[in-house]
């Protein structure tokens, strides 16, 4: 049955996926090309409009790819499948992490496991500074990927553009004190103005 | 609660990292549901888990704020967005994907965004990195991620190694 399958699949992807977003992209394409689902064209133009549209990746992908083969019930159902591993793990590790809060091992690994997030953190910023104003596309090279090179006039650098929009945004919520979303679509209109 | 995950979800674009300013200034600035200090804890433990990276740390913070009645809202609410701008689009998907001026306004918003996950960044060092253990170990993470191509989860799980490790020798060291 159809329904069953499409909830085993995003079952297995949300349970099996580790490292979020691009990491999760190959195990979801094994899946679909196993099950004959969709033209791995189509499939690469899913993944450039989950890139631009708003909310998790995997989200996007699961709820189109639901959509498509199943109609709007397939479509809850395979977002349904890829949230549900989620819901019960994160749960788990945090009613562990409330009950274990005092004992040396969970405070030990807090320990560690708070800086090396900010690292992480730092990482992400180098990442994206990449991606969205040096333009070196680290991204698997899906057609249609939202780098710099899509648009904009051939031969000119959008170098300075993109980082004229990353001091605008922010100086504005570090001075100005610009909340994160109006941050957000005011990069929208800077990105037509200007990219 | 439903409506602070909604907005979480319909104003993230790029996924995971482009989720923290946002959910950093909600929930620990606006709401004060969780402290700086917990909020790296949900990111830590929503990328060491399998699935979706936003789910797993919205999730956590409804969780932590209404036990399972919390976790499903949370959850609910992060998805919806995405869920409800798919099935409007999906029909005219593939045209959406190629006009201009949608990428143009993409574009900008990873400019913009590379901006505000560098602040939030740096507020959540300025509340973690206070000794210099900590900060041996955030270096050792960003070069291990950046240069030495290690996957997070990798990452996190060896610096919570790491600190163990540190945690118990300090403890030993007190009197």
């Amino acid at each position: 049955m159809i329904y069953l399958e499409l909830f085993g699949v995003f079952f297995k992807i949300g349970l099996f996926g580790f490292g979020g977003g691009y990491a999760m992209i190959p195990l979801l394409e094994g899946e679909i090309s196993a099950h004959g689902w969709l033209p791995v064209r189509e499939f690469a133009d899913i993944v450039a409009i989950s890139q631009m549209t708003p909310g998790p990746i995997m989200v996007n992908a699961a709820t189109y790819i639901g959509y498509r083969v199943a109609g709007f019930l397939g479509s809850a159902i395979a977002t349904f499948g890829v949230s549900l591993p989620s819901l019960v793990l994160v749960m788990l590790v945090a009613l562990s992490i409330r009950v274990f809060k005092e004992s040396v091992g969970v405070q030990g690994i807090l320990y560690g496991i708070r800086p090396g997030t900010v690292g992480l953190i730092a990482a992400a910023v180098v990442f994206f500074a990449r991606v969205s104003i040096i333009h070196q596309p680290e991204l698997p090279p899906f057609r249609g990927t939202v780098g710099l090179d899509s648009i904009g006039l051939p031969g000119v650098s959008l170098v300075l553009p993109a980082l004229g929009i990353f001091f605008i945004i922010l100086l504005g919520s570090k001075r100005l004190g610009l909340k994160a979303i109006p941050a957000v679509i005011l990069s929208a209109l800077l990105g037509m103005a200007l990219l | 609660m439903f409506l602070s995950f909604f907005k979480i979800g319909a104003f993230t674009i790029g996924g995971g990292y482009a989720m923290l300013p946002l959910m950093e200034q909600e929930f620990v600035e606006h709401k004060k549901w969780v402290d700086p200090v917990e909020i790296v804890d949900v990111f830590a433990v929503a990328q060491s888990l399998p699935g979706v990276i936003a789910i797993n740390a919205s999730i956590y913070i409804g969780y932590k704020v209404d036990r399972i009645r919390g976790a499903l809202v949370a959850a609910l609410g992060v998805i919806l967005p995405s869920f409800l701008v798919i099935l409007g689009i999906a029909a005219v998907l593939l045209k959406f994907q190629e006009n201009l001026w949608v990428q143009k306004a993409f574009a900008g918003v990873r400019a913009g965004v590379t901006a505000l996950i560098l602040l939030s960044g740096i507020k959540l060092g300025k509340a973690i990195l206070k000794n210099r253990a900590a900060w041996i170990i955030a270096v050792g993470a960003f070069l291990l991620l950046l240069v030495g191509k290690v996957q997070a989860v990798v990452v996190i799980l060896s610096s919570g190694m790491v600190g163990l490790g540190m945690y118990i020798v300090r403890q030993r060291g007190k009197p």
